[in-house]
């Protein structure tokens, strides 16, 4: 009895082993892109000439290095998400990298060689305020970190501290930077707003001087001054339109020193609030005595402190100037500053620091995207030619989070496009047909309008195919002559056409609305990006600038039209929602050009609290998007008459379901011939037991393919399959361990009649789950056990069909049988989502995102509510595992191998012509592509298939035959003879 | 049809009781009734409305009185009465322009007795009216509850459910409800069976270890061990007498 059994599983894992990828598929086809966010800080290495190194700190807490000549990832530390990993401030010094991480809760020093972490020191509790370097003679030993009421020093080679002072009055002074120009004190200052400046001096050895300066105009130091000069702190009083100059160091009571704008002949630009840019090329030394004043938006001035630290001379005035910045290298400091050249580009050119003297041949060409950002910040890389002249490389950062490097004379080496790192949702749209197969399609597609010009058509096509073969043949010619790594393979919109198989495929994704705040204009600037995005390569064929979307946007994207109605352009929608109001917007655009259409989206002046894609068709083949507004009316996407009469003619069948989650009530609604609506239908889940979580239909795009599963004994056992049907998960308001709770209801959206309600004892969410075909899998955890636990409902009819033709919700009397069970999973999850394929012939398989980045392929037969606790013959011929309560994790099942996906947050799977494989693209800091063969390929050869042996052998069976024929013949014919 | 007389068949619409008790075995009764509920918790009773209009806009009346008992095993009975002429006839003509027929029930809690036991609100299902009429009026009416006792939901079917466009010609069919009332509480999802699981690999470990114990390592080879003992002392014996040839030779 157990042989058998032992016999079987082994059949079994052999069966499903043979999934993971061979070395030498590695990179064949899938592909994935490391994103690190929005730049906060960035830094060139520095330290030695020959350098390519760029560092960068950003938004999504991760600590990355890159290859400035290519901008390849060299690595990349991702730490915790949310506050407790946010980087305060990231300075370089040589070849450490310092970081304050967490809001003052960590110090930690990289070793900017290797990535690896040199030491990590734990900070005293306070939120921290700035950090410098700190030197004596010439030489940087320790950092300084100034938190709300202490300061401290540590050292910099092993993060010990020297030693932590309490700043007094702490409750009143606003302490906001840390000074230190290299001789033995270190200055911190602080503000009282609109009172005073107070300065507190510590030298290195311990001990404290303070000082207080009167300052009512002063509110804040941070965005108000800046140190340049000889410890001169210069700030700038947009009320007095005065400069204000103060030596930091000067022994007795200082004073304020005001300098007048109006002195220096300068203007601020109304309403506009001044800043100042300074820079300190080395902590050892004094900051530069030139500095940056902006007075407008695209107006900046470059000014000098004169060697008496009272004068100020204006060097050279910038206007227009988006953006300026200083760069150092050796002796020499320059200032780089960004001028807008035409519409499509701008102008970054060098000047001399200390007499604002343009330099010769510095001119960098930035080219402006009309679908991007403007430009946000500059970081420039200053370094030495052999002939001592100075030569550079910027990195530009612009709105839309993308970094640009630019080199002389103005190519662009490289760019990220960094707003990929938060994908919301994306979908995968099909190529075109090419020319000759549009052009076949259009024959068809055109009314027949008599037989004469049938014929001459059909002629003039083929005659067009024709020379489409040969121009492939000549090319074909043409490419063999040329050596081989000459051949152009790069993937353009132009040449952008379906494959055979439609592997393919043109991915749209939608980023999170970024904000990008500029300090210097005081403007918010809220985006979103689409972007289109070859999904053989991952190269990005487009994008497109969303303006004004708001942060707490939720976005839907529809597809509306496919690529499959040649002439008409493919067609998608994207719904732009605010979270909180309800407002909606629409924009659409050509999924394969990312051009937005000429067609108008309705205006939307009220909430709208649903869409839903009717599959209604409109004389120009897009499918109907209605919009329910708050007073339930019904808004068609597009109007036209045609779809409004086609709405009238089937408006009693339009059934659609409405759920307020913060009212626990789920309603139904049904379509009237005034496009108003009525309710018809209502469940009410009270919110004091439990609240709605999540709900989730089926994908409309899925198929299936077989009604029901063969049993053992032969007998037919029909799926349930509702296409109407919701699942609904929720979770107790109780959080006790032993009340809590998840149930699962599945409800019909059209009759609101709920077929199957389930609770999960001693289960708490977060609940991932999947609903397909005749089945949902949800995952929970387990607060009794401490585990997380897979469970799987399978619905069926029974072994008879209630009506085999037509499924219809409102002639379904009888519930479904219910067959559930529960498994223990031994990795928590992050997302989770089904294959899908072009016929649902092929078995299915989960998509388990891991947190450990890895995705799982899970197969479907191991969430099988049917498998047996004990092994029968009927089961056995049914191919039923048997239960065990543990699900595996094999290694094998990975299908990104090494390539993991971190903070892995949606997959999103999309069927390809073959109906073995299925496209899988997951998202979330990274985007990783592969193509996944639930069943293996059994619709393709293998690569190493023997055609040579298989015609060869057919050949000569096929002379064997009519050899023996011959010769049987001869033989039957001497025999006649004889 | 129309021959049947009319008295056998005003027999036999006595307002029609049906009675289900759903006391699933597998589902939760246990724990959300235990503690204060008494056996003798007297059952109430809420109003089931029923609105069919030919313009579709809802209009509720009283169908009937539905007698809910909490407690221990939770019970639902359902007495209505039978539809009037003019009833009967908006029925048809609902049905002949694909009408709805809706019920609605008012959201109670079956075990709440302390509180207001109606919370504002009421749950609402519908059917085709033709098929109801079809049907001759064989609905079959589920009310839903969740954890606490709570209606949820209350669904309406007919059987058959489907829509022929038979015409139903005798009046007297349509005056009676035959009405299958049922209550389901939420079932218990299972857990995983580990405690089955390790039964059944100590059953099938018991089954494999033991033909193994019974014969020791000796057991099975002392043959092979014996004659590779016998034979290393031969091997041993005869070399000596080797050596001592060759020294007998020298």
């Amino acid at each position: 009895m157990s042989k058998p059994t032992s016999l079987f599983v082994i059949f079994f894992s052999l069966f499903i082993m043979s999934e993971a990828v061979f070395e030498d598929q590695v990179g064949k086809f899938d592909w994935r892109q490391q994103y690190v966010g929005k730049t906060l800080f960035a830094h060139f290495d520095s330290h030695s000439q020959s350098s390519n190194k760029l560092f960068l700190a950003t938004d999504k807490n991760i600590f990355a290095s890159f290859n400035s000549r290519t901008g390849d990832l060299l690595w990349r530390h991702v730490d915790k998400v949310g506050p407790e990993g946010t980087i305060d401030i990231l300075v370089l010094h040589g070849q450490d990298a310092l970081m304050v991480v967490g809001g003052g809760r960590l110090l930690r020093s990289w070793d900017t060689n290797m990535g690896g972490l040199n030491w990590e020191a734990v900070l005293d509790t306070g939120s921290f305020q700035a950090a410098c370097f700190v030197a004596i003679q010439d030489t940087v030993k320790h950092v300084a970190v100034l938190k709300k009421a202490a300061i401290s020093l540590h050292y910099l080679t092993n993060g010990h501290q020297k030693w932590v002072e309490n700043l007094p009055d702490s409750d009143t002074v606003q302490y906001q930077a840390v000074y230190s120009g290299g001789e033995v004190e270190v200055y911190v200052l602080g503000v009282v707003p609109n009172s005073h400046l107070t300065i507190i001096a510590y030298s290195l050895e311990d001990g404290e001087i303070i000082k207080s300066v009167e300052a009512p105009w002063l509110s804040s130091v941070e965005s108000s001054c800046v140190v340049i000069g000889q410890g001169v702190l210069m700030c700038v009083d947009p009320a007095t339109l005065a400069l204000y100059t103060l030596p930091i160091q000067a022994e007795e009571a200082p004073q304020f020193n005001q300098i007048l704008l109006q002195s220096l002949d300068l203007e601020v630009s109304l309403g506009f609030q001044p800043v100042l840019v300074s820079s300190q090329p080395h902590p050892a030394r004094s900051p530069i005595s030139e500095f940056f004043l902006q007075l407008g938006p695209d107006h900046h001035v470059l000014l000098q402190l004169n060697a008496d630290g009272y004068t100020i001379a204006a060097l050279r005035d910038f206007q227009p100037a988006f953006l300026v910045s200083f760069a150092t290298t050796g002796e020499k400091t320059v200032a780089v500053v960004m001028t807008p050249k035409n519409e499509t580009a701008c102008d970054i050119n060098l000047f001399s620091a200390d007499s604002g003297r343009r330099l010769l041949d510095t001119t960098v060409i930035f080219p402006l995207d009309l679908n991007g950002g403007k430009p946000f910040k500059l970081y420039v890389h200053a370094f030495l030619k052999k002939d001592d002249s100075v030569d550079y490389r910027v990195l530009v950062q612009t709105q839309d989070h993308a970094l640009t490097f630019i080199q002389q004379p103005g190519r662009v080496v490289w760019t990220r496009e960094e707003a990929l790192a938060d994908v919301v949702t994306m979908e995968m749209v099909d190529l075109p047909l090419t020319g000759t197969q549009a052009e076949l399609e259009g024959e068809f597609g055109k009314k027949a309008d008599g037989l004469f010009p049938m014929v001459l058509k059909r002629l003039s096509s083929q005659v067009i195919l024709l020379q489409a073969w040969l121009a492939h043949l000549w090319k074909l010619f043409y490419e063999a002559r040329k050596p081989h790594g000459q051949v152009k393979n790069e993937v353009t919109i132009e040449t952008l056409s379906r494959d055979e198989f439609n592997l393919q495929k043109m991915m749209v994704m939608v980023t999170a609305s970024g904000k990008c705040w500029s300090r210097q204009s005081l403007f918010i600037f809220v985006w979103s990006q689409l972007f289109g995005i070859d999904s053989k390569s991952g190269s990005i064929l487009w994008k497109h600038y969303l303006e004004n979307v708001q942060p707490n946007a939720v976005f839907k994207l529809i597809v509306q039209r496919t690529t499959a109605h040649f002439p008409h352009p493919p067609q998608c929608t994207l719904l732009i929602k605010d979270k909180d109001t309800g407002l909606a917007s629409l924009h659409v655009f050509n999924p394969i050009f990312g051009r937005k259409s000429h067609i108008a989206p309705p205006a939307l002046p009220r909430p709208i609290l649903q869409s839903l894609l009717l599959p209604v068709i409109d004389q120009d083949y897009a499918k109907v998007l209605l919009l329910v507004d708050d007073q339930y009316k019904v808004t068609a996407f597009p109007s036209t008459k045609n779809v409004l009469q086609q709405l009238q003619e089937m408006a009693s069948s339009i059934f659609f379901y409405l759920i307020r989650s913060d009212q626990g009530n789920l309603s139904g609604f049904r379509l009237r011939k005034d496009l108003s609506t009525e309710r018809i239908w209502e469940v009410v889940l009270p919110t004091e037991v439990q609240k709605i979580v999540a709900v989730n239909g089926k994908r409309p795009n899925e198929h299936v393919h077989s009604q029901g599963r063969v049993m053992g004994d032969r007998s037919v056992l029909y799926k349930y399959l509702n296409p109407n049907l919701l699942a609904v998960v929720t979770e107790s308001t109780d959080a006790h361990p032993e009340r809590a709770f998840v149930g699962v209801f599945l409800v019909d959206g059209v009759t609101g009649r709920i077929i199957h309600e389930a609770v999960q004892r001693k289960a708490r969410g977060p609940v991932h789950f999947v609903h397909s075909e005749n089945w949902v899998v949800y995952e929970y955890w387990n607060t009794k056990s401490r585990r997380n636990e897979f469970s799987v409902l399978e619905l069926f009819e029974g072994t008879e069909l209630y009506n085999s033709t037509v499924f219809s919700s409102l002639d379904r009397p009888h519930l479904p049988q219910v067959l559930q069970q529960t498994y223990i999973f031994p990795s928590p999850i992050t997302t989770m989502e089904a294959t899908l394929t072009e016929k649902g012939i092929t078995s299915r398989h989960l998509l388990v995102g891991l947190p450990s980045g890895a995705i799982l392929s899970l197969p479907k037969m191991f969430l099988d509510p049917r498998r047996p606790e004990v092994v029968t013959e009927h089961s056995r011929e049914e191919n039923l595992i048997p239960y065990a309560p543990e699900m595996p994790i094999r290694t094998e099942w990975f299908i990104n191998y090494n390539q993991t996906v971190a903070r892995v947050k949606g997959i999103y799977t999309a069927p390809s012509g073959l109906e073995s494989t299925c496209l899988v693209v997951a998202y979330g800091l990274d985007i990783y592509q592969t193509r996944v063969y639930p069943s293996k390929q059994f619709d393709v050869l293998k690569d190493d298939y023997d055609y040579v042996l298989i015609s060869s052998v057919l050949f000569a069976l096929f002379f064997a035959t009519m050899i023996s024929k011959r010769l049987a013949q001869v033989k039957l014919l001497n025999r006649a003879w004889r | 049809m129309a021959s049947v007389p009319r008295s056998f068949l005003l027999l036999s619409i006595i307002p029609t009781i049906l009675i289900l008790c759903a006391d699933f075995a597998c589902c939760n009764t246990g724990r959300k009734t235990g503690d204060g509920l008494d056996t003798d918790f007297s059952g109430f009773s809420v109003p089931l409305e029923h609105s069919f209009e030919v313009d579709d806009v809802s209009r509720f009346r009283m169908r009937g009185a539905l007698q809910l008992r909490g407690g221990r095993e939770t019970s639902v009975s359902l007495s209505q009465s039978q539809l009037s002429e003019e009833d009967r006839k908006t029925l048809k003509e609902v049905a002949a322009v694909d009408g709805l027929y809706k019920i609605r029930v008012p959201r109670v809690s079956l075990t709440d007795r302390q509180t207001e036991r109606q919370m504002d609100g009421y749950l609402t299902a519908f059917v085709r009216a033709c098929s109801l009429v079809e049907s001759h009026l064989s609905d079959v009416i589920t009310l839903h509850t969740d954890v606490s006792g709570y209606l949820i939901g209350v669904s309406i079917v007919t059987i058959p459910g489907a829509c022929r466009g038979t015409e139903v010609e005798d009046e007297v069919d349509l005056e009676a409800f035959n009405t299958t009332l049922t209550i389901i509480a939420p079932t218990n999802a299972p857990q995983p069976e580990t405690a089955l699981f390790i039964e059944r690999m100590d059953i099938e470990h018991e089954k494999r270890g033991k033909p193994q114990e019974q014969k020791s390592f000796f057991a099975k080879y002392w043959y092979l061990i014996l004659g590779g003992a016998i034979f290393l002392m031969a091997s041993s014996s005869a070399q000596p007498s080797a050596g001592g040839a060759e020294e007998q030779q020298s």
